[in-house]
Parts: C-alpha cells; sequence; structure tokens
C-alpha cells in the first residue's frame, strides 16, 4: 500500500492530486495506492479574482467553489485544520488529535497574510480605512469603501516580500486609476503606489519597459519604504527611516508567512514558515519523502498559480519517480508565466524564469503569437478573463494546457543583450 | 561583469558595487567597503549585523529582509537605522560582501 498526503487543497494541492489520481488511477481503483487531500474548510477560492472583486467586476459568489467538488473520484478528502508534520514518524497530526500517516507527504498550504505583524495595522481602522484585498473579507470590505470614495490619498501599500502574485498591487493601482476615471472623480484622487524595493516592478526589464504605465495614468511611486507604523487615527504611512506618507484611503499588501502549523513542524520551513525546498527537484529539504509545491515553498519563483501548474507537472513526475527509486528530474527552471491588468481593457503579458528576465515578442508561438509579450493588449486583457474558465477546467483539473510547456522556451521572445544574466531572484 | 579593485585585490562587482561571489570577501574588505559608504568604523553591533547577514545568505542562499534582521540579528530596527543609515539590509548585504537582496518576485 502506497500513501499519498497532500496538505493544502488550493490551487497547488487541487492540481497536484488530479494529476496524481489520473496518473495512479489503475492503483486507486485496486486499493494498493491512496491519496488524501487535506484542508480546514471547503471553499476554494479562485484568487485572481480577488484583483476584480474591489473594483465591483467579479462577486463574492463568483470566485467561490467547493473544494472537495474539484477533485476526481478516488481522492479522499479530509476536512480539518493541521496541527503539525512530524517528519521523522512520516505522520500528519490533525487539530483533532487524529494522525495520517504517509510514505510521500506533499505540502501545498500556500500563503497567508498577516497584517498583524505591521504595529498599527489591525487597529482603529482596519477595514474602514485601512484593507487588503488578499482576502475575501478584505477584498469584499475594500469594494464598499472604495464604491462610497469621493476623493483623497489612495495608497498602496507592499509591506515586505515575498507576497503572492508579485503584480498584483501594480495591477490594483493601474485598475483604480480606470475605476475612478469610469467614475468622473479621477481628478480628486491621489493614488501611490508604495513599495520596499528599489522600484516598481521586482524585475530591471519591466521597470525600464514599463515605466511609461505609471507616468501615463499619473500613479506616484515612493521607493525603498520598509513599513514600520500604519497609524489609521492620524491617516499616516510611516516606515522605519521615519518617512512619513498621509493616506485617506490604505490598500495595504501585507506581510506574507507560511501556514501557521509550518512553524510547529521541527525543520520543515524558515522563519516565516516557508518550506525548505530543492529549487529544481521541489523536494522538501527536512527528509526525502517530503516535497513542497506553489506559494508553500521557500523558492525565489513567483508565488503564483501559473508556478503552481508548471511545478505539478514535474512533481507528479518526481513523486512517480520517488516510488520507484529513480533519481529525481530536477527540471523545475522558475518558470512563471502572468497576466497584468492595465486598466481600460489592457493588459500586458510576461513569461521568465530564475535566470531569463521577461522578454518582448509574442507568445505562445513565434510571429503570430496571438499574445505580445511586454506590451498592452485588448487580447492579452480578454486572455486574462477568459483564465477563469481555464483555471476550473484545465487547470485544477490537472490538465496540461495547449502549447504551453512547464520550462520556459525562448520561443518567440526577442532577447536583449542584458536580459540572460543570472539574477538572485 | 564589472570589476572593482579594493585593497590590491580585483573583485567582481554589479553595478552598484555588490560582491558577486561572496568568497572575494575578507573582514579588512569589509572595513573598507564600509568607509566608502559612510561608516567610519564597523563597531561590535556592525558586525553583528553583518555577520549574521552573512551567515544567512550563506546557508540559504537568500539575504534577510530588514524585517527578519530586526527580528533574528539581535539589532532591532530602530538601532540598524542608526548604524546603517538609509539601508540597513542593502548596506549590511553589501559590507558583509553578498549580492544585492532582492525581494523575489
Amino acid at each position: 500500500m502506497t500513501r499519498i498526503t497532500i496538505l493544502g487543497a488550493g490551487t497547488a494541492g487541487t492540481t497536484i492530486a488530479n494529476r496524481l489520481a489520473r496518473r495512479f488511477s489503475r492503483e486507486l481503483r485496486a486499493f494498493t495506492t491512496t491519496i488524501t487531500l487535506i484542508d480546514q474548510d471547503n471553499e476554494h477560492l479562485y484568487q485572481p479574482g480577488l484583483l476584480f472583486l474591489p473594483f465591483g467586476i467579479y462577486t463574492p459568489d463568483q470566485v467561490v467553489r467547493p473544494r472537495d467538488q474539484q477533485l476526481l473520484p478516488g481522492i479522499e478528502y479530509i476536512q480539518q485544520p493541521i496541527d503539525r508534520v512530524e517528519a521523522d514518524r512520516d505522520v500528519v497530526v490533525l487539530s483533532d488529535g487524529r494522525t495520517i500517516s504517509h510514505d510521500v507527504l506533499i505540502v501545498a498550504t500556500g500563503t497567508r497574510v498577516l497584517p498583524e505583524e505591521t504595529e498599527g495595522m489591525t487597529g482603529q481602522g482596519w477595514r474602514t480605512k485601512v484593507f487588503d484585498f488578499y482576502t475575501l473579507e478584505g477584498a469584499t470590505a475594500l469594494r464598499d469603501a472604495l464604491a462610497a470614495f469621493e476623493g483623497g490619498r489612495l495608497v498602496i501599500n507592499v509591506v515586505d516580500m515575498p507576497i503572492k502574485c508579485p503584480v498584483a498591487p501594480l495591477e490594483f493601482a493601474f485598475l483604480a486609476d480606470w475605476y475612478f476615471t469610469k467614475r468622473g472623480i479621477r481628478d480628486k484622487v491621489d493614488i501611490t503606489y508604495v513599495t520596499p524595493l528599489d522600484d516598481a516592478f521586482t524585475k530591471p526589464t519591466c521597470n525600464q519597459e514599463l515605466a511609461h504605465l505609471f507616468r501615463d495614468k499619473h500613479i506616484r511611486l515612493e521607493r525603498e519604504f520598509n513599513t514600520g507604523t500604519v497609524d489609521a487615527a492620524n491617516g499616516r504611512l510611516v516606515a522605519y527611516d521615519e518617512r512619513e506618507l498621509p493616506f485617506d484611503l490604505l490598500v495595504a499588501v501585507p506581510l506574507h508567512g507560511g501556514a501557521e502549523y509550518v512553524g510547529r513542524s521541527k525543520g520543515l520551513g524558515d522563519d516565516l514558515g516557508f518550506v525548505l525546498t530543492d529549487p529544481h527537484t521541489l523536494q522538501a529539504e527536512c527528509k526525502p519523502n517530503i516535497f513542497a509545491l506553489g506559494d508553500a515553498t521557500n523558492l525565489p519563483a513567483s508565488k503564483a498559480g501559473s508556478v503552481a501548474h508548471f511545478q505539478a507537472e514535474l512533481l507528479e513526475e518526481n513523486v512517480a519517480r520517488y516510488l520507484v527509486g529513480k533519481p529525481l528530474k530536477p527540471d523545475f527552471d522558475g518558470h512563471s508565466n502572468c497576466f497584468i491588468e492595465t486598466g481600460f481593457h489592457q493588459a500586458l503579458l510576461i513569461d521568465f524564469n530564475y535566470e531569463t528576465e521577461p522578454l518582448s515578442g509574442t507568445f505562445p508561438l513565434p510571429v503570430v503569437g496571438p499574445l505580445r509579450l511586454l506590451k498592452e493588449s485588448r487580447l492579452n486583457h480578454l486572455g486574462k478573463l477568459a483564465f477563469r474558465w481555464v483555471y476550473w477546467h484545465m487547470l485544477l483539473p490537472g490538465h496540461d494546457i495547449p502549447l504551453v510547456s512547464p520550462r520556459m522556451t525562448m520561443r518567440g521572445k526577442r532577447p536583449t543583450r542584458s536580459a540572460s544574466a543570472p539574477t538572485a531572484g | 561583469m564589472p570589476t572593482l579593485t579594493m585593497l590590491d585585490t580585483a573583485l567582481d562587482v554589479d553595478a552598484e558595487g555588490f560582491l558577486q561571489n561572496p568568497e572575494q570577501w575578507n573582514e579588512s574588505l569589509a572595513a573598507e567597503i564600509a568607509r566608502e559608504n559612510g561608516i567610519p568604523e564597523l563597531t561590535e553591533r556592525h558586525w553583528m549585523v553583518v555577520r549574521y547577514m552573512r551567515d544567512r545568505y550563506l546557508t540559504t542562499g537568500a539575504a534577510p529582509s530588514i524585517r527578519s534582521l530586526g527580528k533574528e540579528s539581535g539589532v532591532d530596527i530602530k538601532e540598524l537605522y542608526k548604524l546603517f543609515p538609509k539601508g540597513p539590509a542593502k548596506l549590511a548585504a553589501k559590507i558583509g560582501g553578498i549580492p544585492k537582496p532582492k525581494g523575489c518576485i
């Protein structure tokens, strides 16, 4: 009997569960293999939708579906919070005291936001003047606040890195510009984007190619701002270096950490609760029969659904290899593919990996595209909206997406001189 | 890759002067980089941070953020800004001879 346990039924966990169920369908039917998926609730959130929700483009009921209904037959679903992983005993202990034994464990419990880690953020003004949009509750509360906003200073503040979907706060700023223009009050709203990084994007080529977006949209950029305190009563954001920024409405992207139980599981994670993971095989450092997938890892790849999808294709192979004692494939290259909404029904597309910066060109095919890299287009925007269908019907069920390979390819890309220089991530 | 000659040694650096090969680093080099960046003398408190920064990079492959530096290095964030004005994480990385910390995408 081979027991595979997967922790977390989000994008990564659901995708890998379904891929493994298809791969081992015969063994599942013969009861020689079991696949058990564990999560604390039964609400699968379409996280890309959280960006659109505050602007009234999606409603909450459009972005949530039951977790257990996304699974292929044969996968056992347990709904219970996780207390800890005991790697040396090969068990997961649930909060009700049950222990689940495994031969292979896959950690895919993603990240969570930790607004309480920033002084003052969750105090007075939380979700009346200070919001996050990385949770359904936060995005919904923010929708109401934006609708009631009649002008003033809107500050979008990335507190620390790494964060989930690093382009989402930028997209939020671009969509805010569009939203207030549409409402006819853009001239009354001052938008400032505040980042701890030394520029808006995390990738240098994006900063070169896309700096115009901030100018065109009249969005102020405050760089290298390490947020120390949120003072909602006085509408001030204060940095550790004592710089201050006034706000009337603060949209914060709080510090991120891994799932809480990771911190209670000896040897599994780093100080923020991200699982220490091999960047190419996805094997956890703490034990050979543990793997990690998606946002839960400490890897310098984007915390994004596309990454989880590309990793899942490789991890399926590596789990199968591990079970028969074959060497693991060191094939994950950090490939990430992101649509970036820029407002006014336009979007950008970027495609990159650990080593290669986002380049211009066409995607997925040379010349014909049809999507254009690093350039705004309406088709990219339609691609982003169509992705919701792709997500529920292709990505979660664990199907490969036609023409898009898990490893990044240079097909259709125009190399630049500096673009292939390795980056620290 | 640009090179920079400091204390008679050719060093591989990036455009901002961050060492690209941590093994080219030594303590007298650290003092020299500190001086060039406005810190005339490295005190024991500076060294605590620089060593922590370097160790974390060498063991995990990533430099800590200012937040974890404040939590884990034994020097709180207020003092970090006194010791390394403007950007403690960046400056401590530079003095510690490791590549510039990047917010991972």
